[in-house]
């Protein structure tokens, strides 16, 4: 399969990377042999087969639905890039 | 006082301390002395050595009062992928410049309670995706392992390329290792020492940097198989924090090598014969089954049908997996935020910090994934993927039920490349899991160990596939091979 470049572009924006109009074209095209390499699979007869969700089978645990940890917010926002009176300060969302 | 402490396996540094032979602040020195003299390597690049020495001597403390477990006192380097309290932990990306986990990954947090010392942070490719430690920010990580007397730099692959190239060149004395496509088993083999991928789900994922969570286990990698069984126990166990963590005992592991294993199936699958397999791989293999067959085993041709198609499902899932998984690096919480222009509202800051922090083979799986996932996509390649997955893994359950014990196969399709030699095509770089792969899609324990030199002096290895969680039984069938095949080659230190 093919992808042209404004396919890349599409990607690039649901996946919030910037890429330069100049590199869409080798991204691409990156993306075509790829795609190229994953369409064996097509090959495959699934007919009746379950996708896998857990690899070992395992039932997952409950525990009860209480609060077990918090009243940390200085060491959440420790490593924050831009962190402003207890909070995480992003620039302006909302017009 | 023995000579070249760092050279010690684990085994040996455990007894030699309970005996009061050496301390482990000397260990410990020894060690970082020899880290200190290995930066040609590239394989440690957060060194840690007030953290180091203050665990020695609590260990020291411990080993006298006579509570000293296997590794109290063991120094041990940490790849990047865990979190490490107040230590950088970065997985070799840029987008976590700065970063310091205000909490201890639970695998590291078990070595450490166990008396383990941290030497400092390894080096692997950027969150894991690569093949050769070639797509870390911190630069190569080089094979200490040379072809003769060529100078050529070669890899120690990857993703677990600093663990390998430490443990290889004697720097530390085990390393913790991330195994998501192959990466502890064929840096493993390239390097010439051992690395297990246990059973998804016996070690705890959290607190490692997720890549993609189906297939993400971690485990030792270390200077031979008794090494790997005293290491692999004490990273393993239930972790409430990992719903995937599994609620099973933990075996002592190193009491199940006996190295017996009369009467044990081994399988040796068909469609691991590739075509433009070196011939020293075919031999390797073939001397690999004459061991196993020596030491009582019997060998049974099987087929695992699906093989081929295990690598085209791998980068459909891992990437899938890993555009959710690396959606929260954002530059809001933590690491890299891009500067910004007049103007410029969430988004861009979204996409310039991402374009910035990511190198280019993350930013191409983060992509394939997200292309995958999309609407209109999503049944034709993910439920596809996954579909085949279940059918992949339905191979190995077949033989498994039909009495085979264990199965043979070389741990890579060739030993270690030249650093820089296979940039131009992604898929060509993928290639280098196809032995290995299997097993992360199946949740399979598997083992590489190694078994023999090729014609320019470099280690290659054999891969052992058990049966999910019987890594005991795995690690005695490697023992075994570990025995006959008397492996002790080092490499010569030029660095």
């Amino acid at each position: 399969m093919s992808i042209d470049i404004e396919t890349a572009a599409r990607v690039a924006k649901l996946a919030r990377i910037r890429v330069e109009d100049d590199a869409l074209p080798a991204l691409a095209q990156e993306f075509s042999n790829i795609l190229g390499f994953i369409e064996q699979l097509n090959e495959v007869d699934v007919e009746g087969v379950e996708p896998m969700v857990s690899v070992e089978p395992m039932r997952l645990k409950r525990r009860q639905d209480g609060v077990t940890d918090g009243g940390m917010q200085d060491k959440v926002l420790a490593n924050a890039p831009d962190a402003r009176e207890g909070f995480f300060a992003v620039p302006k969302v909302v017009e | 006082m023995m000579t070249d402490l760092t050279s010690l396996k684990i085994s040996e540094a455990r007894d030699a301390l309970r005996k009061g032979e050496v301390t482990s602040v000397e260990l410990t020195e020894a060690c970082l002395k020899a880290i200190d003299a290995a930066d040609a390597l590239g394989a440690f690049v957060h060194k840690t050595p007030e953290v180091a020495l203050g665990q020695a001597k609590s260990a020291d403390d411990r080993i006298k009062t006579g509570d000293a477990p296997d590794l109290c006192g063991i120094p041990l380097g940490i790849k990047d992928l865990f979190c490490t309290k107040g230590v950088p932990s970065q997985a070799a990306s840029a987008i976590l410049d700065g970063f310091r986990p205000e909490y201890e990954s639970t695998v590291t947090s078990q070595l450490f309670g166990a008396g383990a010392v941290m030497l400092g942070k390894l080096n692997m490719d950027e969150f894991a995706m690569g093949s050769s430690n070639e797509t870390s920010t911190y630069g190569n990580a080089i094979n200490p392992w040379r072809r003769g007397n060529d100078d050529t730099a070669l890899t120690p692959g990857g993703s677990s390329g600093g663990s390998a190239s430490a443990v290889a060149a004697d720097l530390c004395l085990g390393a913790t290792g991330t195994d998501t496509g192959g990466s502890i088993r064929q840096p493993a083999a390239f390097t010439g020492i051992t690395g297990i991928k246990p059973t998804y789900g016996r070690c705890s994922r959290w607190g490692i940097v997720a890549f993609a969570s189906s297939l993400d286990q971690a485990g030792p990698m270390t200077k031979d198989v008794r090494d790997a069984a005293i290491m692999l126990e004490a990273m393993c166990g239930h972790d409430p924090k990992d719903s995937t963590s599994a609620d099973l005992a933990v075996p002592n592991f190193e009491a199940m090598l006996t190295g017996d294993i009369r009467g044990k199936t081994i399988g040796i699958p068909r469609e691991y014969t590739m075509d433009g397999m070196p011939d020293e791989i075919e031999t390797l293999w073939s001397e690999g089954r004459r061991m196993l067959q020596d030491a009582g085993a019997t060998l049974r041709d099987i087929s695992l049908p699906h093989t081929k198609y295990a690598l085209p499902a791998y980068y459909v899932i891992a990437p899938a997996e890993a555009s959710s998984n690396l959606a929260r690096y954002d530059g809001v919480r933590y690491g890299h935020r891009a500067k910004l222009a007049q103007g410029d509202g969430i988004t861009e800051m979204y996409e310039k910090t991402r374009a910035e922090g990511f190198g280019p083979e993350v930013q191409r799986r983060v992509m394939v994934g997200t292309y995958v996932l999309s609407a209109g996509f999503y049944d034709a390649y993910y439920n596809r993927a996954r579909k085949v997955r279940t059918l992949i893994k339905k191979d190995f359950e077949d033989v498994f039920a039909q009495g085979v014990d264990a199965i043979l196969t070389p741990a890579t399709p060739s030993a270690a490349f030249e650093l820089g030699k296979q940039h131009s095509d992604p898929v060509e770089m993928y290639l280098n899991d196809v032995f290995t792969v299997t097993v992360n899609l199946a949740g399979l324990p598997g083992i590489s160990v190694p078994t023999g030199l090729d014609r320019q002096g470099l280690p290659l290895g054999l891969q052992l596939i058990g049966r999910p969680w019987e890594e005991g039984d795995l690690l005695n069938t490697a023992y075994a091979l570990e025995q006959a095949a008397g492996f002790v080659a080092k490499p010569s230190q030029w660095w």
